[in-house]
C-alpha cells in the first residue's frame, strides 16, 4: 500500500510534466468557468484544446487513429492531475467529448464520425446533449419532444419540442437529442436519437435564469427543425438504448461538488468572533462539525485514491465511486450555511466587498441547491446505488407496458 | 497508486473469514452472550493464536510472524465482522502496540514471545469512572513502584494477566504494567452493554508495577497507542458495518408487506445507500489509517482519528438501521442484530468515545493550520 507511481506511470508522468512546461500557459486568459455566461474564455480554451489534441493530449484513451494516444484511463487520470497545476482556461469540450461524439461514433456512418470527430477532438466545434425536458429531468425516457417524418417522402424528420437544462447550449455548434418518435409505443421503445446543428433557424436557446443569480444552462427550443435520416443515431424507435450509451460515458465525467470547504471554513472560524468574544472555533459545537467533514473529505479523497488504484491496475473501478455527489453536495450546502450562521447577523450580507472569502460561502450556500439535482438527484443516486450496487429490486413501475400517450402526466 | 491491499494480504484476508466462519459462527457468539461464568470464548482464543494472530505483526526475534500492520488489519476487518468474543483487541492493538512502542528490551523480551504464545491475555486500564479520564481527574498513584486505585471499567479486565495501567508517580501520569495475578490484585466482573466482550472493574492495593516509557509521559504515550489501536478497531467497525448490511439486504430481500419485498421500497432502497455510502466513507479512511500506521508516518494522529471518527459513525449507524430494517422480529433476543448494536457501542467506546476524537482532530487541524 502506497501512492507511488508504477513505473510506467512515473515515466508517463515525467513526459507529461516536460509537455506541460514547455506548452501550458503560465497565466490565466479569459472566464475560468467554461459554463459561465460570458463566452470571452472560449478563444482561450479553444487555442489550448487544438495544443493538446496536436500532441494526443486531448483524448488520451481514444484509438489514436481517431486523434487520441490509444492510452489507459489512469493516464487520463495522471495528465488531468498534472494540468491542473497550470492556469489553463475552461473545458467546454468535456460533454461533447466525454458523452456526444463517443455515441456519435458508436452509432454513425463513416462519413459522418470524419466529418465531425477530428474538428471536436481540437476544439474547433462544441457539442451538447439534450436529454432533459420540462417535464422529465430524472424520468428521461419521459421526453416529449417529437420527431416526425416530413410529409413530402423525402425521409427528413420534423422536430418540434423543447429541452432544458442544457450545459453549453450558447456556444454550442451540434447536439444530440433524443426524441418522441412514436407515441403509441410504451416510453422506452419509442424514442429516437439524431445529432441537430444548433445553428439552424429551427433552434432556439434560452438562458435560463437560475436562483442564484447566474445563468451557466439553457432552455432549448425547437421548431418545425427539419433533419435528413443521415443524422439518426440508431434504429427508428431504439433511441433509449443508445442514450445509455451516451450515459455509460459519463461515469468518467463525474465529479464532486467544489465550493468552499473545510479548510476555509476553518480559516474562517479562527478570525470570526464566537460566543464570549472569543474566535468561533472556540464554540465545541462547530468543531464536532467541522471533524465530521474533515472526515467526510477525507474519506472521498481516499475513496478516489481506491478507483485510480483499480484503474492502475487495469481494473474497473468498483461501485465506491459512485458515492461522491451523494456526500459533497449535501455537505457543501450544509458546510456553507454553518458559515453564513458563524457570521450571526452580517452572514445575510453577500456583497464581495465586505462578506468574508469575498461572499464563497454565500455563493455556495445558492448555488448548492442545484448541485443536490444536476447529474442525478440525491434521491436517484440513492436508488442507483440500491439497485446497482445491492443488488435491490427496481420501483414498480406503472409507466412500462402503457403507450407512451395514455401515461398520466398530471396536466 | 497503489491504494489497496495486497494479493498475499486479500489472500489472508480470505482464509482469515473462512476460519471464522467456520470457527466463530454466532451460535459460539451467543455462548459467552449468554452464559454469565463465560467471559470469552477460550476454544476460539487458542485456535487464533495457532494460527499465529496473536504474533502475527511482532517480530520475528520475539517469536512473531514478523509481518506488517497491514496483515493485522486484514485480520481485524474479519474478527469485527464476526463479532469474535475474544480479548484480541487488549491484547494485540494494545498491549503488544504498546509495549513494541516503548517498551525497554527486557520488557520486549518478555512479554512479546508470551503474547505470540497467547499466554499472555492484556488489558488497558485507564477510565475510573464516569466521563473522561484526565490529568485532573486521574487518582491513580505509584510510589514506590506499588500501584494504588481503582481502574473501571477495565475491558477483558477479569480474564487478563497483564495490564497496562495508567497513574500518577510524584503528580506525573504514566503508564504502568501490572501482573494481574498478584494477590494485590481485586478483580470484580462488571455488567456491560455488551457482554460478549469481558469487562471489571480492578483494585489494585500496593500492586507492584514496572513503567513503561519515560516518566510523566503517560497521557502523550497513552494517545500514540490509542493511535495504533485506533486503525485497527476502525477495521473491525468496517468489517462490523458491512456484516449489519449484508444482513438487511438479505433481510429486504425476502420480507414481504403489503404484497411486495421491503426491499423494493424506497424507504428500505434509502436507508441502506445510506448505510454503504457510510460504510465506504469508513473504509477509505481506514484505509489510509492502516497506510500511516504501517509505515509510522507523521499522519498518523490525524489519520487515525479520521479512522476512528468514520468507523465509529459508520458501525453505529449500520447496526441500528439494520434492527430497524428488520422491524419487530430485529428487537428480539434471538436474532443476532442486537449482538452488533452491542458490539459498536463496546468499539466505539473503548478506546475514547468519538467526540474525544473529533476535538482531538480538530485541535491537530487548527495546527495545521496555524503552521500554514
Amino acid at each position: 500500500m502506497d501512492f507511488k507511481d508504477t513505473p510506467e506511470e512515473a515515466a508517463y508522468r515525467q513526459q507529461v510534466r516536460e509537455w506541460l512546461a514547455a506548452n501550458a500557459p503560465k497565466k490565466r486568459e479569459g472566464d475560468p468557468d467554461p459554463l459561465g455566461e460570458s463566452s470571452d474564455g472560449l478563444a482561450a480554451s479553444k487555442a489550448w484544446q487544438a495544443k493538446k489534441a496536436a500532441a494526443g493530449y486531448a483524448c488520451i484513451t481514444w484509438p489514436k487513429e481517431w486523434g487520441g494516444q490509444g492510452g489507459n484511463p489512469i493516464q487520463q487520470v495522471i495528465f488531468g492531475q498534472e494540468e491542473s497545476a497550470f492556469p489553463t482556461p475552461g473545458n467546454p469540450f468535456q460533454i461533447g467529448l466525454g458523452m456526444c461524439v463517443p455515441t456519435v461514433m458508436t452509432f454513425a456512418d463513416e462519413d459522418t464520425k470524419k466529418r465531425f470527430v477530428g474538428p471536436a477532438i481540437r476544439g474547433e466545434e462544441i457539442w451538447c446533449q439534450l436529454f432533459s425536458e420540462p417535464s422529465g429531468g430524472s424520468d428521461v425516457a419521459g421526453a416529449r419532444t417529437r420527431a416526425e417524418r416530413a410529409p413530402d417522402g423525402s425521409g427528413d424528420w420534423i422536430i418540434n419540442g423543447q429541452k432544458v437544462w442544457t450545459t453549453g447550449a450558447q456556444f454550442s455548434d451540434f447536439g444530440i437529442v433524443i426524441c418522441r418518435t412514436n407515441p403509441d409505443a410504451p416510453k422506452h421503445k419509442g424514442m429516437t436519437m439524431f445529432w441537430i446543428d444548433m445553428k439552424d433557424p429551427g433552434v432556439e436557446v434560452r438562458p435560463i435564469h437560475q436562483m442564484s443569480g447566474g445563468s451557466g444552462f439553457n432552455e432549448v427550443f425547437f421548431t418545425d427543425l427539419r433533419v435528413k435520416d443521415s443524422q439518426r443515431l440508431g434504429a427508428v424507435d431504439d433511441g433509449w438504448r443508445v442514450s445509455l450509451v451516451t450515459l455509460m460515458n459519463e461515469r468518467l465525467a463525474v465529479g464532486g461538488a467544489s465550493g468552499a470547504g473545510w479548510s476555509a471554513f476553518l480559516e474562517s472560524a479562527r478570525q470570526t468572533p464566537g460566543l464570549d468574544g472569543g474566535a468561533a472555533i472556540k464554540d465545541q459545537a462547530l468543531r464536532e462539525k467541522l471533524a465530521d467533514w474533515y472526515v467526510q473529505a477525507e474519506g472521498l479523497k481516499h475513496t478516489r485514491n481506491r478507483t485510480m488504484t483499480a484503474l492502475s491496475k487495469g481494473e474497473t473501478p468498483g461501485p465506491e465511486s459512485s458515492i461522491g455527489k451523494i456526500i459533497s453536495a449535501v455537505q457543501m450546502q450544509e458546510l456553507a450555511n454553518s458559515a453564513v450562521e458563524m457570521l450571526d447577523q452580517y452572514g445575510i450580507i453577500n456583497d464581495p466587498s465586505l462578506a468574508p472569502l469575498r461572499g464563497a460561502f454565500q455563493a455556495s450556500l445558492m448555488s448548492a441547491p442545484g448541485m443536490r439535482i444536476a447529474g442525478g438527484t440525491d434521491e436517484i443516486l440513492r436508488n442507483i446505488i440500491a439497485e446497482r450496487v445491492l443488488g435491490l429490486p427496481g420501483d414498480i413501475r406503472v409507466d412500462k407496458d402503457v403507450a407512451f400517450k395514455d401515461l398520466p402526466t398530471g396536466r | 497508486m497503489n491504494f489497496d491491499f495486497s494479493d498475499d494480504q486479500k489472500f489472508l484476508k480470505n482464509e482469515a473469514r473462512k476460519f471464522l466462519e467456520a470457527q466463530c459462527p454466532t451460535s459460539r457468539v451467543r455462548k459467552v452472550l449468554d452464559e454469565d461464568a463465560k467471559s470469552f470464548d477460550e476454544d476460539l482464543w487458542k485456535a487464533v493464536g495457532e494460527q499465529g494472530w496473536l504474533g502475527a505483526a511482532i517480530p520475528e526475534q520475539y517469536n512473531g510472524l514478523g509481518l506488517g500492520r497491514l496483515e493485522l488489519c486484514v485480520i481485524a476487518e474479519e474478527l469485527g465482522r464476526a463479532v469474535a468474543p475474544i480479548p484480541f483487541a487488549s491484547t494485540v492493538y494494545f498491549l503488544a502496540e504498546a509495549v513494541m512502542l516503548a517498551g525497554s528490551e527486557e520488557q520486549k523480551a518478555y512479554l512479546l514471545p508470551r503474547i505470540a504464545a497467547g499466554e499472555v491475555i492484556g488489558a488497558m486500564a485507564v477510565s475510573e469512572g464516569p466521563g473522561v479520564t484526565s490529568a485532573s481527574t486521574l487518582q491513580a498513584t505509584v510510589e514506590g513502584g506499588t500501584l494504588n486505585g481503582v481502574k473501571l471499567p477495565v475491558t477483558d479486565g477479569d480474564i487478563a494477566n497483564v495490564a497496562l495501567v495508567l497513574a500518577k508517580e510524584n503528580g506525573k501520569p504514566g503508564l504502568f504494567i501490572a501482573d494481574l495475578t498478584d494477590a494485590s490484585v481485586t478483580r470484580d466482573a462488571l455488567k456491560t452493554l455488551d457482554p460478549t466482550r469481558d469487562a471489571a472493574r480492578l483494585t489494585f492495593k500496593d500492586a507492584p508495577v514496572r513503567r513503561l516509557g519515560e516518566a510523566g509521559q503517560g497521557f502523550e504515550l497513552l494517545e500514540q497507542i490509542n493511535d495504533r489501536a485506533a486503525v485497527l478497531l476502525a477495521f473491525e467497525q468496517c468489517g462490523g458495518a458491512d456484516r449489519c448490511l449484508e444482513m438487511a439486504k438479505s433481510y429486504a430481500l425476502e420480507r414481504y408487506a403489503f404484497g411486495r419485498v421491503i426491499g423494493s421500497y424506497q424507504a428500505i432502497k434509502h436507508k441502506l445507500a445510506d448505510i454503504y455510502v457510510k460504510n465506504e466513507l469508513a473504509r477509505s479512511n481506514a484505509y489510509y489509517g492502516a497506510w500511516a500506521l504501517n509505515t509510522d508516518a507523521p499522519e498518523l494522529p490525524v489519520a487515525a482519528s479520521a479512522a476512528r471518527i468514520a468507523g465509529s459513525e459508520a458501525y453505529w449507524f449500520a447496526s441500528k438501521e439494520n434492527i430497524q430494517t428488520h422491524g419487530g422480529i430485529g428487537f428480539t433476543w434471538e436474532m443476532d442484530c442486537h449482538l452488533h448494536y452491542r458490539r459498536s457501542r463496546q468499539l466505539s467506546l473503548v478506546a475514547g468515545a468519538p467526540r474525544v476524537w473529533k476535538e482531538r482532530l480538530v485541535s491537530q487541524l487548527e495546527r495545521r493550520n496555524a503552521a500554514a
